[in-house]
């Protein structure tokens, strides 16, 4: 239910998009007034889940900027919400990365390291720049249109363990072919399901040499999957490359033409 | 209907039997003469071919704004852009002449397709980067509703150069002026090299140079194929033959009798015939390739005593030096095992026992004088432009050189990338606009 946005490192972008519980117009328009003010209270709530991080007040400043009176019952259950869905800093911080990077057109216009957007009223959130000193080590850009230009924001990440493309529709050949800075740092790549990644784009992953785990299943525009797995294997040695069994691209012999299932007795 | 009208006309009394089997009156082959007569209406019937004109589809228009002189990668290039870059749509009218629709001698089609920003001039760098991002977002410049989208087999690999000692210090600086660019290039060391790349012979080897982005290799039939489903121009197969141009005779500044010409009508032959069209036009783009230099002689360019500006020819010939005889594009295969497989041997061990499974031949539109482009205008030849001369890295500079002279064309003027060094003068002038990198 955090249905907006605006949680990118650094950036107060608070045209807001109202929150989670706001239901009319009404609400909306307190919300983006109140937006400074009901920041205090919440913050308190929030340190139950992650004391030390002083970033999620800005965050849930927006998330929680809703109506004042409604304030007290509605922050008790969005607290318990956060609470079951996000019981770890480490899947907070992996799912506000992953809200962020939704946003990846709009904010392409800032290719540049600073993604700093001021307010419809000019200002910058001062929290936010507490939040840059934390190192992201795992993203989960599944299902996500990011594209080329996006990845530039994923690529600041020097300390990046984990990265997860699933069934990302814009990622292809030339992307995969960005990835060599995160070289030292990555040990786990998964582009299941990628429509638009073939074997070209496969062979650049040779950078990676500190990949552990590989995961490409699933990948339409492969043209020899079991040979494109062997090949991977060869080129990074160090990697366990999941995702193809090898008897995929494999013809069936003579003798094991598939039986006829409706014998009871296997031939 | 006259067979129809017979038997109501003469009454019932008189024809009881079917007019074709009475004897003699209007019995003789009526039906062959009916259906005679049916066939000279319907020739004279709108909408059935008629020969009261001649049939002129195959001919080119009689007029035109821009004739582009070769339907390569450049010519295409410079046609999409001048379509892209109009200000009204259906503003500008292009013809695209190519001599062979097949492209079975164009540089195009042989070409290897790679793509490549290490060089050592920033605008080659330029270029080349532009094309990449061209390259990448090509279904977003080339799309054709219903079409499918273009797939071009990029292959992003990376170029590696490698430099001796006495070259390391050249490598070095051309590195940076390519990170100065934005290509993104790293140096490496003999030993990271073998690191990196353990089959690699670097014995001798100071320095090598690795792109690591958007360089690599891809289809150039699909970038050709793609220009042309795109580019809603006049196509026309057939062979420039002649420029009819009128002169002015100006006089300089330093009181000097200059002769500045511009080519009004461009005669194009056709296929196998001595039919041609003249085609009145305010524009030409000498887009041809290798044969380059025959078209800019048709115009008059070189036509003067050496050394003088007239007497300048292009130096644009389809062949480099040492390689082997461009007078067919028949495979030299010893070409390959004396020149070439030693060098491949040497760097790489694992070729020694290389054997060579298929090879072809194309030309180089190879530039004698400096090996880089020749863009813009010619000073004399007023409205002749040239896009042509880039020596093996056309296919990959094309998308930005095709701005550059539609650009030149509309505003007058190169508005992103500055190609001034490219221009005609340079060879009048002797100054040569060297790349140190050559591929």
């Amino acid at each position: 239910m955090w249905s907006t946005q605006n949680s990118q490192l650094g950036a107060p972008s608070l045209d807001a998009f109202p929150v989670a519980a706001v239901t009319n117009d009404h609400n909306l328009k307190t919300t983006q007034s109140h937006r400074y003010s009901s920041g205090g209270q919440k913050s308190k709530s929030l340190r139950l889940v992650a004391p030390m991080w002083n970033g999620t007040r800005g965050i849930h400043r927006l998330g929680g900027a809703v109506v004042p009176e409604g304030n007290q019952k509605k922050e008790r259950t969005m607290l318990q919400f956060l609470t079951d869905h996000f019981y770890d800093v480490e899947a907070l911080r992996g799912y506000l990365l992953q809200r962020e990077m939704c946003k990846v057109h709009l904010k392409n216009r800032f290719r540049d390291k600073e993604w700093i957007r001021p307010d419809k009223y000019g200002h910058f959130s001062p929290e936010f720049w507490n939040f840059r000193e934390v190192p992201v080590e795992a993203v989960d850009a599944s299902d996500c249109e990011i594209n080329y230009e996006g990845l530039d924001n994923l690529l600041l990440l020097k300390e990046l363990q984990s990265l997860s493309l699933q069934r990302c529709p814009h990622v292809d050949d030339w992307c995969l072919s960005r990835l060599y800075p995160l070289a030292d740092s990555l040990q786990e790549l998964s582009l299941a399901g990628c429509p638009r990644v073939s074997e070209r784009g496969l062979a650049c992953l040779h950078h990676l040499q500190n990949l552990r785990r590989l995961d490409i299943s699933d990948l339409p525009a492969v043209s020899n999957p079991g040979l494109t797995q062997i090949l991977v294997e060869e080129m990074l040695p160090n990697c366990q490359v999941v995702g193809v069994d090898w008897a995929e691209g494999l013809k069936l012999g003579p003798e094991e033409q598939p039986q006829d299932t409706a014998s009871p007795v296997p031939a | 209907m006259i067979r129809r009208v017979l038997p109501h006309g003469l009454g019932r009394g008189l024809l009881t039997r079917r007019p074709g089997t009475r004897r003699g009156g209007f019995s003789l082959d009526w039906d062959g003469k009916v259906s005679e007569i049916k066939k000279k209406i319907k020739s004279i019937l709108p909408g059935t071919p008629c020969d009261l004109l001649p049939d002129t589809s195959h001919l080119p228009p009689e007029h035109s704004d821009v004739v582009i002189v070769g339907g390569g990668v450049l010519g295409l290039s410079v046609a999409y852009w001048l379509k892209k870059l109009e200000n009204r749509q259906g503003g500008m009218r292009v013809l695209v002449v190519e001599r062979d629709h097949t492209y079975s001698q164009a540089s195009t089609g042989l070409s290897v397709g790679g793509i490549c920003q290490q060089f050592s001039l920033p605008e080659n760098i330029q270029l080349s980067l532009f094309s990449a991002s061209f390259l990448r977002n090509i279904n977003e410049y080339l799309a054709v509703t219903n079409a499918p989208p273009l797939d071009l087999q990029f292959n992003p690999s990376g170029y590696l150069l490698l430099a001796s000692e006495k070259d390391a210090a050249a490598m070095e600086s051309n590195v940076k002026v390519q990170k100065q660019e934005g290509a993104k290039v790293c140096l490496m060391s003999p030993d990271q090299l073998r690191n990196k790349f353990p089959w690699i012979n670097t014995e001798g080897v100071a320095l090598a140079s690795y792109g690591m982005e958007n360089e690599g290799w891809f289809d150039p039939w699909c970038l050709l194929h793609g220009l042309r489903q795109k580019v809603g121009v006049f196509f026309c197969q057939g062979e420039v033959t002649r420029f009819v141009t009128s002169s002015q005779h100006m006089l300089t500044t330093d009181d000097e009798m200059v002769t500045l010409k511009s080519i009004h009508e461009v005669h194009v032959k056709m296929d196998h015939s001595l039919e041609y069209q003249p085609v009145e036009c305010a524009i030409v783009i000498n887009a041809a390739g290798a044969w380059s230099a025959q078209i800019a002689a048709l115009a008059g360019i070189g036509k003067g005593p050496p050394g003088t500006l007239q007497g300048t020819k292009l130096p644009v010939e389809p062949r480099k030096e040492e390689e082997p005889d461009p007078a067919n594009l028949e495979v030299d295969h010893d070409f390959f095992q004396e020149k070439v497989w030693p060098h491949l041997a040497l760097r790489v061990p694992a070729f020694e026992t290389l054997k060579v499974q298929t090879a072809w031949a194309g030309y180089y539109d190879y530039n004698t004088f400096d090996q880089n482009g020749v863009v813009g205008p010619h000073p004399l030849v007023v409205n002749m432009y040239f896009a042509t001369g880039f020596s093996g890295h056309g296919l990959q500079q094309a998308p930005g050189v095709g701005r550059a002279v539609a650009e030149m064309i509309l505003e007058g003027s190169f508005q992103t990338i500055d190609l001034s060094p490219f221009l005609f003068n340079r060879f009048y002038l002797g100054e040569k606009t060297q790349e140190n990198n050559i591929m």
